[in-house]
């Protein structure tokens, strides 16, 4: 039809601006997402990396060995073994001692600070427990073999204070600060609504404080302890300082032990590269990523459980 | 002075509240009548939602704040030194703004107050909580699904419950900061048909901008204006007869 402007220059100047955002939208989504390709590729790159350096030692030792034997002497002139089992255990026994201790002290002084603390406290405080969390692993564990191992040897007559609670101590006052704060921040988003509906049903502050806003920050909770635990199993310098490095089965938290990190960090230097001793430390490393991963799954797998219950977001 | 008889349930004499060195409210009196529901209206920042507060003691919460007169419940005085905060919040219940269910259970949701009060007994709690639903007329829309989450429900069914969990704890008053502001008709009307059954169990103070919502649900109506109390009486003299130009002026829609 004549008069009709298809042509309309405002009308494509609209569709241009359209176009323009529509590209934007899509540039920005793409670049997201290839971030998180990234990411997901630099796993698999380690998790490869570790398999195929571990690989010629897993094909030469048995795998019930590896899981199952408690011997672990891979430079033995009369029988090498390749036993994991105690490092596994002096890992997580180190790793969940430093949890008991650390995720209450943690929650607690967290809730404090967000909850009953004057604001100008809390305005001191937080930034100093941050700055804690900045302390180098290797003063941490400069502090265990000076201070706390005499200590301990003295309290429990315990040879030279080197051992499972030594380390778990200092991997406590390592995690706490991380799960201090990252707690922190979580209760402190509670909306104050949710706080008002209680009080205003008479509940008192404590009871506000355990029946609504921590289980309200549960999710940023359970986040917090996470990773301090990932920080507790990967620390290597602390515990290698502290733990006094005995390979073999701990029978109580007085014993020495030796973590799987620590193992690595002692051994790597001293193997042949290519041998069998080399390979099997990347097996070590293998299993520890193994371990990380099954925590951060498990973690996973509560949080949305808690999500689901307590519905919305 | 005040002649308690009894169908007095709450007064307030010279009640003035600060915030810091602002005074928000000035020299409030006034009588609460027992099993009514009495409005308070007047333009935004005139105080209504401190002066409700103030019955509860919600504002304690809010640093720097500070009470002169008294506000007697009871013949009590709740701002007495020997007042357990506790137990006034238990009587005189509150119903916010903008609803404000637990991140919880319809069930729990409703549980809460027994809970915290000491109630251990599963029966008697889950039959309170039946008995708060069907009060807050929602029992018929939650009974098949009491145990999902209180935040999947709509904005309504959401303020209808935040009603029945403060109705579980047996209040005698019940505090309602603008409880229908947020919702549509529809709900709006619903929260309404409530107030009006609850008024026989309860004694209702609801803070409302709608002239029609207060006009509507209260028997008594309060104009507040700058802090002060204008002018307090019967709805139906507040809407047809008020004494005070101001208050004329305002429900006729002239400023505010
Ligand atoms: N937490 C607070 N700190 C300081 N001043 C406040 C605080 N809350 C309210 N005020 C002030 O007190 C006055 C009364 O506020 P209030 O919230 O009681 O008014 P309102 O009548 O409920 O208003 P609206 O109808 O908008 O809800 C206002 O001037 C307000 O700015
Ligand atoms: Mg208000």
């Amino acid at each position: 039809m004549e008069g009709v402007n298809v042509d309309n220059p405002q009308s494509a100047g609209i569709g241009r601006v359209r176009a323009w955002r529509r590209f934007r939208e899509k540039a920005i989504e793409t670049f997201f997402l290839a971030n998180g390709l990234f990411a997901v590729l630099v796993l698999l790159a380690i998790f490869s990396m570790l398999f195929t350096e571990g690989w010629p030692a897993l094909k030469r030792v048995p795998f019930g060995e590896w899981v199952m034997s408690t011997e672990w002497d891979p430079t033995s002139p009369v029988r090498e073994s390749y036993g994991i089992l105690a490092l596994i255990v002096s890992t997580l026994m180190v790793s969940i001692g430093a949890l008991i201790l650390a995720v209450p002290l943690g929650i607690a002084c967290a809730a404090y600070i967000a909850d009953v603390a004057p604001a100008r406290v809390r305005e001191i405080v937080k930034p100093v427990i941050e700055i804690l969390a900045g302390i180098p692993s290797v003063v941490v564990g400069f502090f265990g073999l000076v201070v706390l191992g005499p200590l301990l040897a003295k309290a429990f007559h315990a040879g030279n204070g080197l051992n499972g609670v030594n380390g778990s101590i200092l991997l406590a006052v390592m995690a706490l600060p991380t799960i201090m704060s990252v707690s922190e921040d979580a209760i402190v988003s509670v909306p104050q609504e949710l706080k008002n509906a209680s009080l205003a049903l008479g509940a008192t502050r404590w009871q506000t404080l355990m029946r609504v806003t921590l289980p309200a920050a549960l999710s940023g909770i359970v986040a917090s302890v996470m990773l301090g635990m990932g920080r507790a199993i990967g620390e290597t310098m602390t515990v290698l300082m502290a733990c006094g490095n005995a390979p073999a089965m701990p029978h109580s938290f007085l014993d020495p032990v030796r973590t799987m990190t620590a193992t690595i960090a002692i051994e790597l230097g001293e193997t042949v590269q290519g041998s069998t001793h080399f390979h099997s430390l990347f097996v070590i490393a293998f299993f520890l990523f193994l371990m990380t991963f099954a925590v951060n799954l498990v973690s996973d797998i509560i949080l949305q459980r808690v999500r689901k219950r307590m519905g919305g977001a | 002075m005040p002649n308690p008889t009894n169908h007095i349930e709450l007064v307030t004499r010279d009640f003035s509240f600060y915030y810091g060195d602002f005074r928000a409210l000035t020299s409030i009196s006034m009588d609460v009548e027992r099993n009514r529901v009495t409005a308070f209206i007047g333009p935004s920042g005139c105080g209504k939602s401190t002066f409700l507060r103030s019955l509860n003691r919600m504002n304690d919460i809010i640093p720097g704040t500070r009470v002169e007169g008294k506000v007697l419940l009871g013949g009590v005085d709740i701002y007495g030194k020997d007042v357990d905060v506790v137990d006034l919040r238990r009587k005189v219940g509150m119903v916010f703004q903008k609803s404000n269910p637990f991140p919880k259970s319809i069930f729990d949701n409703v549980a809460y107050g027994l809970r915290i009060h000491g109630e251990r007994n599963p029966s008697a709690v889950a039959q309170r909580v039946e008995e708060s639903l069907r009060a807050a007329a929602l029992w018929n829309e939650v009974k098949d699904r009491l145990d999902k989450s209180a935040l999947d429900l709509s904005g309504g069914q959401q303020q209808r419950l935040c009603i029945a969990r403060a109705l579980a704890v047996k209040p005698e008053i019940v505090l309602m900061d603008e409880p229908a502001s947020a919702l549509d008709p529809l709900a709006t009307q619903k929260i309404e048909e409530l107030i009006f059954e609850l008024k026989k169990e309860y004694t209702i103070i609801i803070v409302t901008h709608n002239m029609q919502q207060a006009a509507r649900v209260s028997d008594a109506t309060a104009f507040f204006y700058l802090g002060e109390l204008v002018e307090f009486d019967e709805t139906k003299k507040i809407f047809t007869n008020p004494k005070e130009k101001k208050t004329e002026d305002y429900i006729t829609g002239r400023f505010g």
